[in-house]
């Protein structure tokens, strides 16, 4: 058989194998080596990377003999990887600055979206900020949002600069006593040197109006990003003080792996995740439901017990 | 960042014995090295173990070449076997039909409609008359982001009753034939490949349209799932090739190694940058050093 038609082969099988190595870990006393690899090619798959996956199949086997139950100690082995306080961040005094920022195309402006009609929810006064001014339509985009939830919408146009929206919005907050201001920054790889200065600026400028602001700088992930991922969140730690990564897209196939990666070497944790493009899918992160995902033994369990 | 892959197969071959040629012995780990880099650059796992086992039968075969050493040897075996999985040359467009029909597909966010004005700007400067056409009618300025791209090029923007997408696009073809436009651009909504309803609504588009090309626009900064939303899009419209975004990052882009197997379909060009002239024909030579996170080593062996 050619190699491609064999992978096409292989690729049908994904989904099965994983069931059946699940179910293998459960009815196994011990682990053995097929298991282990199976295991390891899971965590790969899920876009974890190879130096998180084999350290997890590395605790894996130290604490195999201790349990009776791998799977259990699998989840958590996750779990732990997962876990780093995430703090709630409120200033003495309104407004909250929340800016949000990440490569094109992640899921900033929906998120933003999603987010005000929480904070409304919870009787809020919301400020949405257009510092988006390059990519064609974003400030129109973000406006559509802030008419479907009703809350303030800040702008200047396009081709305007972010630093003065945002000085814009905050002031307007502070002012008017809102409560929340949401800052949407343009969509920008981390490599372009001249655009992470442009995001510094915008911090820069809203510290101008409120000292300790931004309160909260959320990184959004796109779910289905492989290893650039870490290089992303490394890179933008560096440039703003990040406090919370958004993980969206996880309504696709796509498991979101490599947020194991980011959090255990960057210490930021998972805040929301979107798990769809409507208002109300935005979900506060919760690392068990997250690792049952994962390891996809939710409806293994469904369709077994 | 990374260490080089050249450096790291330079000590596996020093290290072992039977340096001087490739053996079954040192083969092993040079092998998990290449293994790992690919991983490291994002292809499919599965895809990994397949190509590695080519290139490990390819290697042991192989007849010493008195002017490599052996990891230059090695890395040019890796070399051929990727450019022969990702095809030799580009692959252009084929517009036959008048006016030629293109539809850009793809999942959220992947740069679709980016990438349908670049294409529409690129037809431009080459005396054609394309029409865009706003065929996403459910993400919020999704028809106003086209226009206002079609303003900064010069290219009209079909946007119909700005509801619905099957009408909308066969109204786009009348009107295309009316002003005799000679190749028009669909920039569809972004989708979910699990989503049947919207795929369905492609499926429909397409049957209307008979295009002459369908690209997928895949992000490359994409993991290992990107295997399964281009088999389901490449199974549900028979693509005609891929568009590759977000090249001008740090991504290695192991997605286009993973998705050229999946569907045995080539990518056809590549997006450098937000702007709009950002589009470049797609070279499979040029991506190769990339993937396998070593540049300048491999213009070394392409001299021999
Ligand atoms: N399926 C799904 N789609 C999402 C989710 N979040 C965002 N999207 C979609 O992803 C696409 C990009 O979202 P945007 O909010 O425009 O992303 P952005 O980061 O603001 O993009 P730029 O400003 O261009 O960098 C849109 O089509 C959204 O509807 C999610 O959780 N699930
Ligand atoms: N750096 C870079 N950014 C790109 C490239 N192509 C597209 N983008 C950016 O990626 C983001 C998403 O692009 P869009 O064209 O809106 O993507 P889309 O697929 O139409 O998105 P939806 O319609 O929401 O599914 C925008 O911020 C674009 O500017 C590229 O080649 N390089
Ligand atoms: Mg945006
Ligand atoms: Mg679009």
């Amino acid at each position: 058989m050619g190699f491609l038609s064999k992978i096409r082969e292989g690729l049908k099988k994904t989904r099965e194998s994983i069931f059946k190595q699940v179910r293998r870990l459960l009815s196994f006393e011990k682990l053995d080596d097929e298991t282990l690899e199976e295991i390891e090619e899971l965590l790969i798959t899920s876009d974890m990377g190879v130096k998180t996956a084999s350290e997890v199949i590395e605790k894996l086997k130290e604490r195999a003999n201790k349990s009776d139950n791998p799977l259990e100690t699998l989840k958590e082995i996750l779990r732990e990887l997962l876990k780093i306080d995430s703090v709630e961040k409120h200033p003495e005094l309104p407004p909250l600055v929340i800016s949000v920022v990440g490569v094109n195309g992640t899921g900033k402006t929906t998120t933003i979206g999603k987010l005000s009609k929480r904070f409304v929810n919870e009787g809020k006064k919301v400020v949405l900020a257009a510092c988006d001014t390059f990519r064609a339509a974003a400030v129109e985009q973000l406006k559509i949002w802030s008419e479907r939830v009703g809350v303030d919408f800040i702008s200047q146009g396009q081709g305007a600069d972010p630093a003065a929206v945002a000085f814009d919005a905050v002031s307007h907050a502070k002012s008017k006593a809102k409560d929340v201001v949401l800052i949407d920054t343009a969509g920008r790889l981390h490599t372009k040197h001249n655009l992470m200065e442009e995001l510094k600026k915008v911090h820069r400028v809203i510290k101008k109006v409120i000292p300790e602001a931004p309160h909260e700088v959320l990184l959004v992930i796109d779910a289905t990003t492989g290893q650039n991922g870490l290089v992303q969140a490394r890179k933008f730690m560096e440039t703003v003080d990040i406090t919370g990564i958004v993980l969206t897209k996880l309504d696709g196939t796509a498991k979101g792996g490599i947020v194991f990666a980011i959090v255990r070497e960057l210490g930021i944790p998972v805040k929301y995740i979107g798990v769809g493009e409507s208002i109300d899918d935005l979900r506060p992160f919760n690392s068990d439901e997250f690792v049952e995902a994962i390891l996809g033994t939710e409806e293994f369990e469904e369709n077994e017990v | 960042m990374f260490e080089n892959l050249q450096e790291k197969l330079n000590r596996v071959f020093k290290s072992l014995s039977g340096k001087g040629r490739i053996s079954e012995k040192n083969i092993k780990e040079a092998v998990r090295q290449v293994k790992l880099s690919l991983l490291e650059a994002d292809v499919n796992f599965k895809v990994v173990r397949e190509f590695i086992k080519a290139v490990q039968e390819k290697a042991l075969g192989e007849d010493v070449l008195s002017s490599l050493t052996p990891d230059q040897q090695f890395i040019k075996i890796v070399r051929d076997e990727l450019v022969k999985v990702l095809g030799e040359k580009n692959v252009g467009l084929s517009l036959s039909s008048k006016p030629a029909k293109i539809m850009m597909v793809g999942l959220q966010g992947s740069g679709k409609t980016t990438s349908s004005a670049k294409l529409a700007a690129k037809f431009k400067k080459e005396g054609k008359k394309p029409l865009l056409v706003a065929a996403d009618v459910y993400r919020p300025a999704a028809i106003d982001q086209l226009i206002q791209l079609g303003k900064q090029i010069d290219v009209p923007v079909f946007v119909g009753d700005r509801k619905n997408p099957i009408r909308i696009a066969s109204e786009a073809m009348a009107e295309a034939i009316k002003n005799v436009h000679d190749v028009v651009i669909f920039d569809t909504a972004g989708r979910l490949h699990i989503d049947d309803k919207m795929m369905e609504e492609l499926k429909e588009i397409a049957k209307i349209l008979n295009p002459d090309e369908i690209l997928m626009v895949v992000d490359a900064m994409t993991g290992q799932d990107a295997v399964n939303s281009a088999k389901v899009f490449n199974e549900t419209l028979e693509l005609t090739g891929f568009v590759i975004t977000k090249l001008d990052g740090d991504a290695r882009g192991g997605v286009i190694l993973s998705i050229r197997h999946v569907t045995g379909k080539p990518v056809k060009f590549i997006g450098v940058s937000e702007k709009i002239d950002g589009i470049e024909p797609f070279h499979p030579d040029r991506v190769v050093g990339r993937i396998l996170g070593m540049g300048d080593v491999l213009s070394l062996i392409d001299k021999i």
